[in-house]
């Protein structure tokens, strides 16, 4: 027998093709696009006209629902791997002879494209609404950043879900982690709030991302004073935000480590895989 | 447990008497498919693989048969390198399961009970994505594909929707799926599981194309009788043991001539007197007697002659796998089956039409 039959699959095909997977099942499940977009624009809304007397507008709630639409989505998308686990496609990936990262890192990029592609969106949507005021190279900048939020949203969703067994447990964690964690980013509390509540902020890597949109994404004053209410505007200076910096490190390490827990979790076998 | 006869491959092609096999000779006909020497796999408490040792020759038809809980599908688990295997030593095709796990990958090909179709997914998207994961090129994929198709009959459907096939159809797809590396050991675990009996013979029809033309050793799990029929040898599977390993015939041949059941309202006198009379052993099972002699109708005969009050039925039969089952193991084939691994079984057996 020759060597050459011993050797993996090559992974570039490997994970181009479980990416390939993910976008079209999205695609082909229409309640999920509108799920992901959907529900972020309308809290947007809400959140816009009914926070405008406490000087908060559409402008201060834009990065933050930018980054709820990638955390829903990321979330949502990786979160599929318990359904491939039960209904048994996993299985097939497991038993082939293609690297364990790549099969991780396909079903990964395959999320955080999906992710991308509604953000993106939304994006173009706040663009034509807002009237976005951001240079090109910021605006590039901020897809950039966009990846690297997606990458490590899908990453974190990936370790969560490859140990659970069912989609209800994922819920809770819904709830109680993901949730929070998105009103602490700074998406939500303008000036980061004080006390513990500072101190959480300072402490979510998901902070970052959104400062880093909030320095990039600027719009034309009048927009940020509401669709038509008068006041100065309320946006918080860009030099009371975490420095940009730090917002790349942050951010890109929270992708990388996020990838590596993906990673090494998924060398584990689970319960699942005994029914 | 019975002592299990060695057994040596029809294609092994014996060497003259005194002639010693070279140890280093890896020629490929006297290579086992399966070698497991001394498997045990334990979840928790409960061991579910029990010192089991066997081989299976390439291009046999092998079954495991046994009942739910019986540890198959196990052992089909620790084969298909979903599981680690915890003790013991096994070898596919020469290839050490622990040490060599991306070879043998490449060697098997795994139709899992459940099933492993993507539904949102055309056929021919998820042989393409099957195809990416063992590494064909575009045109191997594609010439593959269409060879397969062709030979499960599925030309016309490559495009359709996985969500809008038959049962049948699917596990056809799933077949093709597996084949499509061209691995020369096919693993399949309940293969019939959920198919009417017209799509279970489809299915064996193509087995078995699929065997003649590319030479696969084909090897599955079952708790179908009549299934495990079909097979050159069949392993037969109970809480975790092997306890028979034989060609069909040859384990109904052992059972040395026809099965005789008794019903009675009081099993265990009937037996005692049976005993004491015939210096015979009957068996009660679930409430009935069970006797195994040559010359059955001769003893039914001096049966009713000498108990007619106490025999309510007394049927006669050639022996059956159940009763190759039964005179291994003491227990009916279905009897001993908990409650909860039944329904869990059928469970997860839902949206497979």
């Amino acid at each position: 027998m020759s060597t050459a039959t011993v050797s993996a699959s090559p992974s570039l095909p490997v994970i181009m093709t479980l990416a390939h997977r993910e976008l079209v099942r999205f695609f082909r499940q229409r309640n999920r696009v509108f799920g992901a977009l959907g529900q972020p624009i309308i809290f947007w809304l809400l959140f816009s006209e009914g926070l405008r007397g406490n000087q908060l507008d559409y402008a201060h709630f834009f990065p933050g629902t930018l980054v709820m639409i990638l955390l829903f989505t990321a979330i949502f998308a990786t979160i599929t791997i318990i359904e491939d686990r039960n209904e048994g496609f996993l299985q097939s990936v497991l038993v082939a002879p293609a690297p364990r990262w790549a099969m991780v890192l396909g079903k990964i990029l395959g999320g955080a494209a999906i992710a991308m592609i509604q953000g993106l969106l939304f994006l173009i949507l706040g663009a034509l609404t807002l009237g976005l005021d951001s240079s090109s190279a910021e605006i590039a900048l901020a897809v950039v950043l966009m990846g690297l939020i997606s990458m490590a949203l899908t990453g974190l969703g990936f370790t969560i879900a490859w140990r659970m067994e069912s989609t209800h447990g994922f819920h809770a964690i819904m709830s109680v982690f993901l949730l929070p964690m998105w009103l602490l980013s700074g998406a939500f509390f303008p000036g980061g709030g004080s006390g513990w509540l500072a101190w959480v902020i300072r402490l979510n890597p998901l902070t970052y991302g959104v400062a880093g949109l909030r320095h990039y994404l600027h719009f034309a004053p009048q927009a940020s004073r509401g669709l038509n209410a008068p006041g100065p505007p309320p946006l918080p200076p860009v030099d009371a935000l975490p420095p940009l910096a730090v917002c790349w490190i942050v951010t890109a390490s929270f992708a990388l480590l996020m990838l590596a827990a993906a990673w090494r979790i998924a060398a584990t076998r689970t319960t699942g895989d005994m029914k | 447990m019975p002592p299990v006869r060695a057994w040596t491959p029809p294609n092994a092609g014996n060497p003259a008497p005194g002639l010693a096999l070279p140890l280093t000779g890896i020629d490929i006909n006297t290579m086992p498919a399966i070698a497991a020497h001394h498997v045990s796999y334990r979840y928790g408490d409960r061991l579910a693989v029990d010192d089991l040792s066997l081989e299976v020759a390439e291009g046999e038809v092998f079954a495991f048969l046994g009942p739910n809980g019986s540890g198959k599908t196990t052992l089909f688990r620790l084969l298909s390198t979903l599981i680690p295997l915890q003790q013991g030593e096994i070898a596919i095709l020469g290839h050490d399961l622990r040490r060599e796990t991306t070879a043998v990958r490449r060697q098997l090909g795994v139709v899992f009970q459940s099933p492993s179709l993507d539904k949102k997914l055309t056929v021919a998207e998820n042989l393409r994505h099957q195809g990416r994961l063992y590494g064909l090129s575009t045109s191997e994929l594609a010439s593959r594909r269409d060879e397969l198709l062709g030979a499960v009959g599925l030309t016309e459907r490559a495009n359709d929707l996985v969500e809008t096939l038959s049962g049948g159809m699917r596990r056809r797809v799933e077949l093709a799926k597996s084949m499509l590396h061209r691995p020369r050991l096919l693993l399949l675990d309940e293969p019939s599981t959920g198919l009417d009996p017209g799509a279970r013979s489809d299915l064996w029809k193509y087995l078995r194309q699929v065997r003649e033309r590319e030479g696969t050793t084909i090897v599955l799990t079952t708790h179908l009788l009549d299934e495990a029929d079909r097979a050159d040898r069949i392993a037969i599977m109970h809480q975790g043991k092997l306890v028979a390993l034989d060609p069909p015939e040859t384990l109904r041949a052992a059972l040395g001539g026809d099965a005789i059941t008794i019903k009675t309202e009081r099993p265990a006198e009937l037996a005692a007197g049976i005993r004491e009379r015939f210096q015979c052993e009957p068996k009660v099972i679930d409430g009935a007697l069970r006797l195994e002699q040559a010359d059955g109708h001769q003893w039914i005969a001096r049966l009713v002659e000498a108990f007619p009050a106490d025999i309510q039925t007394i049927t006669l039969g050639k022996p059956t796998l159940e009763d190759v089952f039964i005179a291994r193991t003491g227990h009916r084939f279905f009897g001993d089956v908990p409650a909860d691994a039944e329904t869990s079984g059928k469970k997860k057996r839902k949206g497979r039409g």
